[in-house]
């Protein structure tokens, strides 16, 4: 296909929003360099002659006059091996190399190459000569990182035979692996990258229903508040109740085969934590580094506000570019409404009508078109595979109001949804997702899993616990206006019990060695133990035995400390807090039956 | 080039003129604005094929539209910079005020800056010990933070700012070996005395960099001060390997003065009028703090804010808190019970004191002994609340005990004068000592070790 190259003028300028003239032939979403320092941009209306042009760069300097050239493309990622352990901003330009290139400070109008194209790697090509190929089948593999095999596939639109293939062997991405002479005639190369516009999702074969969770590690959300392969959730919180640490620990020990992370609008001291931390954790399913398989999109708060819209975008369409390979992606959307607050900014800029708060009314629209990109499915290819993206999306709504439009638009189309509770952020109470106001879809779907893979009994477990802290909240409106004492004994039962849960159960320091992930075998044994005294005590409370007495103050310690003292790879010391629970009671029940004889 | 120069305006509007009939005018050009030899300066921010929209820094009182010359200078608002810097005063659009010699040697450097790479970022690990115990236990500072003061009218942030910079120093370190460069925006003639005779005494003076833009200044040129000061710091820290503590003072009176150029400029306001990119342009301030691989400088940010009416969710304080890295709010509150410095702790964080903290940093214990006066201090709360129902002779065992706590931890450990400067195992040790009103079977957060050797109970004595 022939593109035109058009050259046309800049005549306006206010802030990202430049205006241009004399470009006839450009294309909607087309990128285009403007003026003399060649500042990257993306056309975002078209009328008659007039342009009107994003540009990705700060402007400042821009005079009207300056050359504007298209350059025949729309705005694209380059997706191939090396993207794994990069960190690229907005636009996918990699920011290591920018940095060798101007410094320590971005300046503007410098290039790179998303992927180095030099670089030879070692390709172990999987078809012949003649053999017929379909889209996304793979044909060759590349060992990309020590956890990651890259799997090298035909682009979505060719089919046909293949010819001239390529021995395997070292090359560079701009190496011709094969050719394909098309179904319909004609030849296309296949290197090994191709090339994808962003806002276009990558087509799938077909959609499959949510089976399986997405393991996190933190008990609150793997126990109560689920959220399957293929999901879609949201975390919204006021500031400094613990967004970006949760995103933190559900990038680190998720079971997804690749995590993308994209720091949208955010603190540049957090992605400096992410690069230096992920280096020296190890993944506890492979025990590689966890930077082996994380590829991070930072557009820090400082930085140009258009690239921050298109930093989404970016980031899942190399999460989807790694779920057509068959695997399971985990993408973290850190913060969401910086997102939509660059889509107001550049809304505001082109005066178009407001609706909500000053946001544009596209609003919802885009951030379904988000979240519908998430989902598990069949992908295309000569075999079935299945490969999935998960999407958590960061909110963050001023002043912590859960009613401002991003978060209930964003509830429209999450199925699980984190709440999380500035009160119990400022108890220090870690995940402070709260118990209450939180929700997950995903129950219904996973409990096959649950009741194969964890317990049969888990579903039941959850229930009792939930029904203990809805029983707890009740209480504590009681106890908040007349006090715990008066409480008659079952009750105040029911308030300690809750309490360990919290403080035993629910709270997960995400600093500590032992406690920071937890399998879920071990949150199946605490919860089984926690619930096992409850019941216990409940029947000798009923009968009518003191509450002091079944509040046995080193059980309790026990059950609160245990989190912090079984590791995950010795849950047969559970064994022996059971034992001892079972004989606590035991004696109790014999004092309590002796008493009674007597 | 020839600097290019016209005569006439064809509108002015708040701190707005429009100039008509412009040609090869670049965005965000300086210009010079001249009226009966007066000079002002403006800055271009719209600008179009044959007309420009300035903003006028110095205000535009007294200027006519035929009679104003305009004149425009081909570069961006840039200020020179050099060693010589330190110990001088300037006014927000970097221009000494102090009747000394404009700085001859040096370079020029565009006042707002380029980001810093995120890949080229140091995590700030480094605490700073201020001697304050609240700061230092709970929502300890780190040398590349940006921890702003959440304040209010008749809160005592000035004096708090005061004794941080005068106290601040590393773990180890004899004295602090920081400059100071100090922005006010839109304060009082008062408040800046005060502040700049309190560096004087502490001997600093030498250190400190001062841009001035008080309350009787022009509003607008305060939209540079924070700019043109951070500009000042940078170089300061990233080409003159300094310390560098900044504090900007009082940024809501930054971001009233964005709102009105907005409204004048004419733009879809957002919440509270406030524009909508308030939240990228304050980033563009905040973000300018850290620390960079292979640099030995930094920059770290005190930003001081008043909170309108004590309200945290008013879009300043809330959208700063979403860019700091935590933040430290004072209580009317506890000023009124006399408890100085006033930091409500509850509200307050520091997001950066996970990883200098502990083992290695200050001391093995303090991430759970903070943890523990967090979780206890938030029951203490609940506890009054109950208390102020039902009296608190009718409260448990367990709650009366806390009580006792949290007055002990409001007089003993929260109190301290302002030239009382603690160390950081005082300050641990007093937590320990507060705590010791509890019984063990309450801190679950401090481990048993801990408790065995830290722990001692004790009984209140009259």
């Amino acid at each position: 296909m022939q593109m035109n190259k058009t050259i046309g003028k800049v005549y306006m300028i206010n802030g990202p929003v430049v205006k241009a003239k004399e470009m006839t032939g450009v294309m909607m979403h087309e990128v285009v360099k403007v003026g003399n320092l060649k500042l990257t941009g993306e056309v975002i209306s078209l009328e008659n002659d007039d342009v009107t042009i994003e540009v990705y760069e700060e402007t400042s300097g821009l005079k009207p006059g300056e050359p504007v050239e298209g350059t025949g493309e729309l705005l694209s990622v380059i997706l191939g091996p090396g993207i794994i352990k990069s960190v690229y901003d907005g636009i996918q330009r990699p920011l290591n190399v920018l940095r060798n290139k101007s410094g320590d400070f971005l300046e503007r109008g410098v290039n790179a190459d998303a992927l180095d194209m030099s670089k030879e790697w070692e390709v172990e090509v999987l078809v012949k000569e003649g053999d017929r190929v379909v889209p996304g089948q793979v044909v060759a593999k590349v060992k990309e990182t020590a956890s990651v095999e890259h799997r090298i596939m035909i682009p979505p639109e060719i089919s046909g035979k293949a010819a001239d293939v390529q021995k395997s062997g070292k090359y560079n991405l701009d190496a011709n692996l094969l050719t394909v002479e098309l179904d319909n005639g004609g030849k296309r190369g296949v290197k090994l990258y191709q090339k994808w516009p962003v806002r276009v999702p990558r087509p799938v074969k077909k959609r499959l229903a949510p089976s399986e969770p997405l393991i996190t590690g933190q008990r609150v959300i793997d126990t109560f508040f689920p959220i399957s392969k293929g999901g879609t959730a949201a975390i919204p919180g006021g500031f400094g109740t613990g967004k970006t640490i949760t995103q933190h620990q559900l990038a680190k020990w998720s079971d997804a085969d690749i995590v993308v992370y994209i720091g949208c609008g955010e603190r540049g001291n957090e992605m400096t934590e992410v690069l230096e931390e992920f280096p020296q954790l190890r993944d506890p399913r492979n025990g590689q580094p966890l930077m082996e398989r994380t590829v991070l999109i930072a557009n820090t708060s400082n930085m140009p506000v258009s690239a921050r819209e298109a930093s989404i975008y970016t980031g899942v369409t190399i999460a989807e570019y790694f779920r057509d390979m068959g695997y399971h992606v985990a993408l973290m959307a850190d913060s969401t409404s910086r997102w939509a607050e660059a889509l107001r900014e550049i809304s505001g800029r082109l005066e178009e009508m407001p609706a909500e708060e000053g946001f544009p009314p596209y609003l919802s629209s885009r951030l379904a078109e988000f979240y519908e990109r998430a989902g598990k499915a069949t992908l295309l290819g000569s075999v079935d595979k299945v490969g999935s993206i998960s999407i958590i999306g960061a909110v963050s709504p001023p002043g912590g109001d859960f009613s401002e439009p991003v978060t209930t638009h964003t509830k429209r189309f999450i199925r699980c949804f984190w709440a999380l509770d500035k009160s119990l952020a400022n108890a220090r109470h870690y995940p402070s997702i709260s118990w209450l106001n939180s929700y997950s879809e995903y129950t219904m779907e996973l409990k096959n899993w649950f009741d194969e893979n964890v317990n049969p009994d888990f579903a039941n477990l959850v229930k009792k616990a939930m029904n203990i802290f809805s029983e707890d909240d009740n209480l504590q409106q009681i106890i908040k206006l007349v006090g715990e004492d008066v409480l008659p004994d079952d009750q105040k039962l029911v308030v300690r019990v809750a309490n360990i849960l919290k403080i035993g159960y629910l709270q997960q320091s995400a600093f500590s060695d032992v406690d920071a992930f937890c399998e879920l075998a071990k949150q199946n044994e605490m919860l089984k133990l926690i619930l096992m005294y409850y019941d216990r005590a409940m029947v000798l409370v009923s009968k009518g035995v003191a509450i002091s007495e079944v509040l046995n103050e080193t059980m309790i310690n026990t059950l609160m400390r245990m989190k912090e003292k079984i590791p995950n790879d010795k849950l047969n010391e559970f064994e022996e807090i059971e034992k001892s629970l079972e004989s606590l009671f035991d004696s109790l029940n014999k004092k309590y039956n002796q008493a009674k004889e007597a | 080039m020839p600097l290019k120069e016209y005569v006439g305006l064809s509108q002015i509007n708040g701190p707005l003129v429009f100039v008509e009939n412009v040609e090869n005018i670049g965005y965000n050009e300086v210009v010079e604005i001249i009226f009966r030899d007066k000079k002002r300066f403006g800055q271009v921010v719209q600008v179009s094929k044959n007309f420009a929209v300035i903003q006028v820094f110095e205000g535009t009182e007294g200027l006519n539209l035929n009679e104003t010359r305009v004149k425009f200078l081909g570069k961006t608002l840039q200020i020179k910079v050099s060693e010589e810097v330190l110990g001088r005063t300037f006014n927000g659009i970097g221009r000494p005020i102090d009747g000394g010699a404009e700085i001859v040697n040096g370079v020029y450097k565009d006042v707002n800056g380029s980001p810093i790479n995120p890949a080229s970022r140091m995590y700030p690990k480094n605490f700073i010990q201020t001697g304050i115990s609240a700061i230092d236990g709970l929502m300890t500072l780190i040398r590349g933070q940006k921890l702003p003061i959440f304040s209010g009218n008749g809160l005592p942030h000035n004096r708090l700012a005061v004794q941080i910079t005068k106290q601040a120093k590393l773990k180890g370190e004899e004295s602090g070996d920081f400059a100071i460069v100090f922005a006010a925006m839109g304060i009082k003639h008062d408040d800046a005395q005060y502040i700049l005779s309190s560096f004087e005494e502490s001997g600093a003076v030498k250190n400190v960099v001062t841009f001035l833009n008080l309350a009787d200044d022009p509003t607008i040129e305060r939209i540079s001060t924070p700019r043109v000061a951070l500009t000042a710091a940078e170089y300061l820290a990233f080409e003159k390997d300094m310390h560098v503590l900044v504090i900007l003072t009082d940024m809501t009176n930054y971001c009233e003065a964005l709102r009105e150029l907005s409204t004048a400029r004419g733009e879809v306001p957002s919440r509270k009028g406030y524009p909508g990119y308030l939240y990228s342009d304050l980033a563009a301030i905040y973000e300018r703090a850290g620390m960079i691989n292979g640099k030995k400088g930094s920059v770290t940010q005190i930003p001081i804010l008043s909170m309108p009416n004590d309200d945290i969710t008013h879009p300043i304080p809330d959208l700063t808190g979403y860019i700091t890295e935590g933040q430290i709010v004072l209580s009317r509150e506890l000023q009124r019970k006399g408890v100085h410095p006033p930091i409500g702790i509850l509200p307050s964080l520091s997001r950066l004191m996970k990883d200098g903290i502990g083992k290695g940093f200050t001391r093995d214990d303090h991430p759970h002994v903070s943890s523990q006066l967090f979780a206890a201090y938030s029951r203490v709360q609940e506890t009054r609340a109950l208390a102020s129902i039902i009296g608190e002779e009718e409260l448990t065992n367990a709650d009366k005990k806390y009580l006792k706590f949290g007055e002990a931890f409001e007089k003993e450990f929260l109190s301290q004068g302002e030239e009382e400067d603690r160390m950081i195992e005082e300050t641990l040790d007093i937590g320990w000592r507060v705590l010791g009103y509890l019984p063990t079977s309450e801190l679950t957060r401090v481990n048993e070790e801990e408790i065995k050797k830290r722990y001692k109970a004790r009984e209140d004595v009259k």
